[in-house]
């Protein structure tokens, strides 16, 4: 029981970061509203057990890569960003069309719990470092390594882009 | 002892070839002066894909699963090692014309294509939903950065930024399909989701799950209703890049698609294929109609042409899959070459894409005007090419899929089809009569191709004539591709029938990987497992 009440505040604080970061203007607002949705989210790791990726969260996101965020926002002095005047109906469709598929979604998932037809994972040592490091390092060893690729043509990609046209 | 073996290498022996290369360029690229020609880059480039085909032919005698069930060698993963880096070859060819056109003087350019084909072959052996994320935002990343590589254009800009968005944001629905999925069947291997599902009846995850992949995939392969991107970012992408990314990562893509649509049969997506069958055909060519722009067209056309693959998808029998992948090849041929031309016509700063532009193409340059008639052709359908029979056997398998529970529909879905073939037929012929049967209006005569180009058109010209008049030895490979796809089993829960078709080492391996989410055995097997890598 205290797991769902658990459960749903950190999901409400997630969710009410994540539209915050939306909405807000300023770029230093909208990036620590960032930090709230990581936090939460490591939260909602370590109410699944999985306290290894929840440490890594706040390491990694809330850390490092948020500090990143920030520093870059200052570097550039980001101003409060204006609005266009585009045409709203992105606006006027979007967010009803959204509010719909989140309430199918969720009634779908309420009503019909019985079939929705998921498995239960709960091995004894779920979410521990060991059997993680099992995973990343033999099973899942390929995609781990090829993920150097992805970063590589990330870095490229960005000092292509960015470099001064000659 | 290492639990990788050497065989495991081979297993992936295209990947790391074409990794090898890239970085080799993306070595040699600070070494020259910026002002040097990039054109040694270029053909370095080529000759790695050349070798990367070589290791995928010389694959053939390594099938089965390698790095922990994570990729699969078999003649469907073959083909695709062979077909996509192909692609990327003549795109390469392509660009060397091109980069020194548009005074493009930077190596990563060709890096970036040999590592976004990394990510391409990658999809199509992949067997475990992760890796095959990591390799689709691999082949995508690539190609974001590459339609944004006009940096003289504004609208090569907006096509890499609409790209990139869009992109992504379809990539997040690919992943929350990966992780419904990954909560319906406690797994993210495709052959061990196929086994669940067809033990147990798929409830209402594995439905949304197999629903949010079909949207992230769809977008990659510009099917309807997920094809908003495609014109403005064909139109501001460079034309060589446009000829790899309409046709190499849609191939990746849809092979994945196959791969997982028919691991996944039973979780109703046949509707979601013909609707957006349907759409794609209809929308394609309608679109296509009233473009000015050449490009543009081209891209429409596109869309229009993923709609007809995905004809033989609804099909989904032995036939559909094996006229899927005989499309995924015949338009790479026809496509690639029509951008090719569009490349060249275009000039500096791609000046010249408007379709008057192509006026008296063929008296002021008949040789290309020849060529670009034969893809127009080809595009259309026209019998003794490679698009009529590409169309045929989609429409074939179609008409062959008919089953109880949906007996008219696929007829409907071919009728759309053909009636679809001949709006298209219109602004494919207005192209040849403009080049034929007008004056021209440009008085600049077009500039000689160079040889590479040349060979590039040769290639792709051929290949669309063969693929249209002898597909015979295509056609029983692709056959023998699509029967490695087709679920064994109709009688649901029969595992020991499932694994009959993979081979003893297919099965331990299944049976090893499964031990870490069955709960009640976990630590046994777990144990046992330390056991046997300690004994090597």
């Amino acid at each position: 029981m205290i797991h769902q009440i658990l459960f749903i505040i950190f999901g409400v604080i997630c969710v009410a970061g994540a539209v915050n970061l939306l909405v807000q203007r300023h770029p230093i607002n909208s990036a620590l509203s960032l930090v709230v949705v990581m936090g939460a989210l490591a939260l909602i790791y370590l109410l699944l057990g999985a306290e290894f990726v929840a440490a890594i969260q706040v390491i990694v996101y809330a850390g490092a890569i948020m500090v990143l965020f920030v520093f870059v926002i200052m570097l550039l002095n980001a101003g409060e960003e204006e609005r266009s005047r585009g045409s709203h109906i992105a606006l006027l469709l979007g967010v009803p069309g959204v509010i719909a598929l989140g309430c199918l979604v969720a009634w779908t998932m309420l009503s019909h719990n019985t079939q929705l037809g998921g498995v239960r994972i709960n091995t004894a040592d779920f979410g521990a470092t060991q059997p993680i490091a099992r995973l990343l390092f033999r099973d899942f060893l390929l995609p781990f390594e090829i993920t150097s690729v992805l970063i590589l043509i990330a870095i490229m990609g960005a000092v292509v882009l960015g470099r001064r046209e000659s | 002892m290492s639990p990788i073996s050497g065989v495991d290498y081979i297993r992936i022996l295209p990947e790391l070839v074409l990794t090898a290369f890239g970085i080799a360029v993306m070595l040699i690229d600070p070494l020259l002066k910026p002002s040097d020609s990039r054109r040694g880059l270029g053909l370095l480039s080529f000759v790695g894909t050349l070798a990367a085909i070589a290791a995928a032919v010389y694959q053939m005698h390594y099938y089965g699963l390698g790095w922990f069930g994570m990729v699969r060698v078999d003649s469907f993963s073959i083909f695709f090692h062979v077909l996509i880096p192909a692609i990327s070859a003549v795109c390469i060819l392509a660009s060397l014309e091109y980069l020194e056109q548009q005074k493009i003087g930077s190596g990563e350019y060709y890096a970036l294509i040999l590592f976004g084909t990394v990510g391409m072959v990658l999809m199509s052996s992949a067997v475990e939903l992760v890796l095959i994320f990591v390799a689709l935002e691999i082949s995508s990343i690539s190609t974001y950065i590459l339609a944004g590589y006009r940096r003289r254009s504004a609208s090569s800009a907006e096509a890499s930024i609409k790209y990139f968005l869009l992109g992504s944001f379809a990539t997040a629905f690919f992943l929350y399909g990966v992780a419904l999925m990954f909560g319906a069947t406690g797994t993210t291997d495709i052959l061990r989701i196929q086994a669940q599902l067809a033990a147990t009846n798929p409830g209402i995850l594995a439905y949304v799950a197999t629903a949010l992949m079909i949207i992230g995939l769809g977008f990659k392969v510009a099917a309807a209703p997920f094809h908003i991107w495609t014109p403005d970012v064909y139109e501001g992408a460079p034309a060589p890049i446009v000829a790899l990314m309409s046709t190499g990562p849609k191939a990746a893509a849809f092979a994945v698609l196959l791969r997982v649509l028919f691991a996944t049969t039973g979780t109703g997506w046949f509707w979601l294929i013909w609707i957006s069958a349907a759409l794609s055909m209809t929308l394609g060519n309608f679109g296509a109609l009233v473009q000015g722009n050449v490009k543009r067209m081209l891209a429409y056309s596109s869309i229009a042409h993923a709609g007809y693959l995905l004809v033989a998808f609804a099909a989904s029998n032995q036939l559909g899959i094996s006229a899927a992948i005989f499309y995924t090849a015949a338009y790479a041929a026809m496509n690639v070459g029509a951008f090719a031309v569009v490349s060249h016509f275009g000039s500096a700063g791609e000046r010249y894409v408007s379709i008057d532009d192509y006026a008296g193409l063929g008296k002021r340059s008949p040789l290309l005007a020849f060529t670009l008639t034969i893809f127009l052709l080809s595009l259309i359908g026209i019998p003794a090419t490679a698009g009529f029979l590409a169309k045929y056997y989609a429409f074939t398998a179609a008409m062959h899929g008919t089953s109880a529970t949906h007996p008219t529909a696929l007829v409907w879905l071919v009728i759309i089809g053909v009636v679809n073939s001949a709006v298209a037929s219109y602004y494919y012929l207005r192209l040849v009569v403009v080049m034929y049967m007008r004056e021209p209006t440009v008085s600049e005569p077009p500039a000689p191709a160079s040889a590479s180009m040349r060979v590039a058109l040769v290639i792709t010209t051929i290949a669309t004539i063969y693929l249209g008049v002898v597909p015979g030895r295509l056609l029983d490979y692709t056959t023998l591709a699509a029967s490695d796809l087709q679920p064994k089993t109709k009688a649901a829960g029969m595992m020991g029938a499932r694994f009959k078709s993979l081979t003893d080492l297919e099965v331990k391996e299944l049976f090893r990987r499964s031990s870490h989410v069955t709960p009640a055995e976990d630590n046994r097997s777990g144990s046992q497992e330390k056991k046997r890598v300690d004994n090597r």
